[in-house]
């Protein structure tokens, strides 16, 4: 049972048969895998390769999880519920329903004209771009299962106090007027055969997969680089245990950066492999999916400054206390 | 007949226009299909998550492109 599993992680999920590969392609071109340019260039065959493979499988089976649910139906499934327990489970259906920030203020809307307290709707805000099935199956293959589970429950933790604080602060008339004006139309879901959501998850596939190459494609190369050019002395000095202000200085560098976190997984995968902290690794993470520049500009459309502060500052904080946090049960999850 | 396409003008909002205008043409309608970007226009119909087609101002496509004769068949439903 051990040993499959391991082998689920390694070679299945981590692809560590490609690694192989590419190394011998490597060698089979005239290069020496082991100096720098040849090791970078395994690295950025193995891993772009290996990141599209492992992303057209997972939108694939995750659009078709998330067809069941849309938002509209969140929105009614909350409505159910009450305090503490309508915040949890808006960040739990936060991590199935398909989101992203473009689409922050119709969703902001729906929610808050059909009632939702505030708190539910940031707790749903800051849980869907931070923790979400695919960076759960992403995380597993690159960190192991331990990191991934405990960087979930961590994300789901830091979407309910977030979204508790918000709602105890009474900040409801921080929310731009024109949001309440527009009155709640009760929009039923449609019927989906198993037709339409197989066609919807090949379409999410294709998609997806020519949204993020970029930042896949970027983020392979920034860490190609990291892995063979830069060396491990400098970085364990920057962002290993030789810096208490590792994860503040991640967290800080990734906020105002856009990308998704099939862009972020080869940087942090090679930053960790370079001696950094996995705290430092994982906050970095958080702080590019959750928080971004375009991101604000779109929620400050819908919401006052003082409360985007509120949010930014908040979120900030929840990342850099996960990020000690993990740095000090490192040695339980690697 | 009013046949609308909201979306906030993404790729996949063009997508579904080109189609919804083959499903139209398949159907031997004649009827334009009008495209709402505005923002404001869209969440009023309640509509979450964008692209969507309404036929008379109800959806009937909500986040997917699907091809021009599957969204003939659900216009045809709705005649």
């Amino acid at each position: 049972m051990q040993s499959f599993w391991t082998f689920f992680q390694r070679e299945l999920l981590g692809m560590a048969w490609l690694d192989r590969l590419m190394g011998h392609l490597v060698a089979f071109i005239g290069l020496d895998p082991g100096s720098p340019l040849g090791g970078s260039i395994r690295f950025f065959l193995y891993d772009s390769a290996k990141i599209m493979v492992l992303l057209g499988i997972l939108i694939f089976f995750i659009s078709w999880i998330q067809s069941y649910f849309p938002p509209e139906r969140t929105k009614k499934i909350l409505a159910r519920f009450h305090g503490l327990g309508a915040r949890t489970m808006a960040a739990l259906l936060g991590t199935v329903t398909p989101f992203c920030s473009c689409s922050s203020i119709p969703l902001f809307i729906g929610f808050t004209g059909a009632g939702l307290p505030l708190g539910v709707t940031f707790s749903f805000l800051i849980s869907s771009p931070m923790v979400d099935l695919a960076s759960l199956m992403l995380l597993m293959s690159i960190f192991g299962w331990k990191t991934a589970a405990v960087y979930v429950l961590l994300g789901l933790v830091i979407a309910v106090i977030c979204g508790s604080a918000i709602e105890h602060l009474q900040l409801e008339d921080q929310v731009e007027d024109f949001i309440r004006r527009i009155p709640s139309a009760d929009d039923a879901p449609e019927r989906l055969t198993h037709r339409d959501r197989r066609n919807f998850a090949c379409e999410q596939v294709a998609f997806t997969a020519k949204k993020v190459y970029p930042y896949v494609l970027t983020g392979v190369g920034i860490g190609a680089i990291i892995h063979n050019w830069i060396p491990a002395e400098f970085i364990q000095k920057l962002l290993g245990t030789g810096n208490p202000m590792g994860v503040v200085l991640a967290t800080a560098a990734g906020i105002p950066m856009y990308a998704d976190i099939f862009g972020t997984i080869p940087i942090a995968q090679a930053l960790l492999a370079k001696g950094a902290r996995l705290g430092v690794v994982l906050s970095f993470m958080m702080a590019v999916t959750t928080l971004s520049l375009p991101a604000l500009v779109m929620l400050r459309k819908a919401v006052k400054p003082k409360l985007l502060a509120i949010f930014t500052l908040m979120c900030t904080v929840g990342i850099i206390l996960v990020g000690y946090l993990f740095n000090f049960i490192q040695f339980l999850l690697i | 007949m009013k046949i609308q396409v909201l979306g906030t003008g993404c790729d996949k909002c063009d997508r579904l226009y080109e189609n919804t205008c083959k499903a139209v043409q398949l159907l031997g309608l004649d009827t334009d299909v009008e495209k709402i970007e505005d923002l404001m226009e869209i969440v009023k119909s309640g509509i979450m998550t964008t692209p969507a087609v309404a036929v008379n101002g109800e959806a009937v496509i909500r986040n997917r492109v699907p091809s021009p004769s599957d969204i003939a068949e659900l216009i045809r439903k709705k005649l």
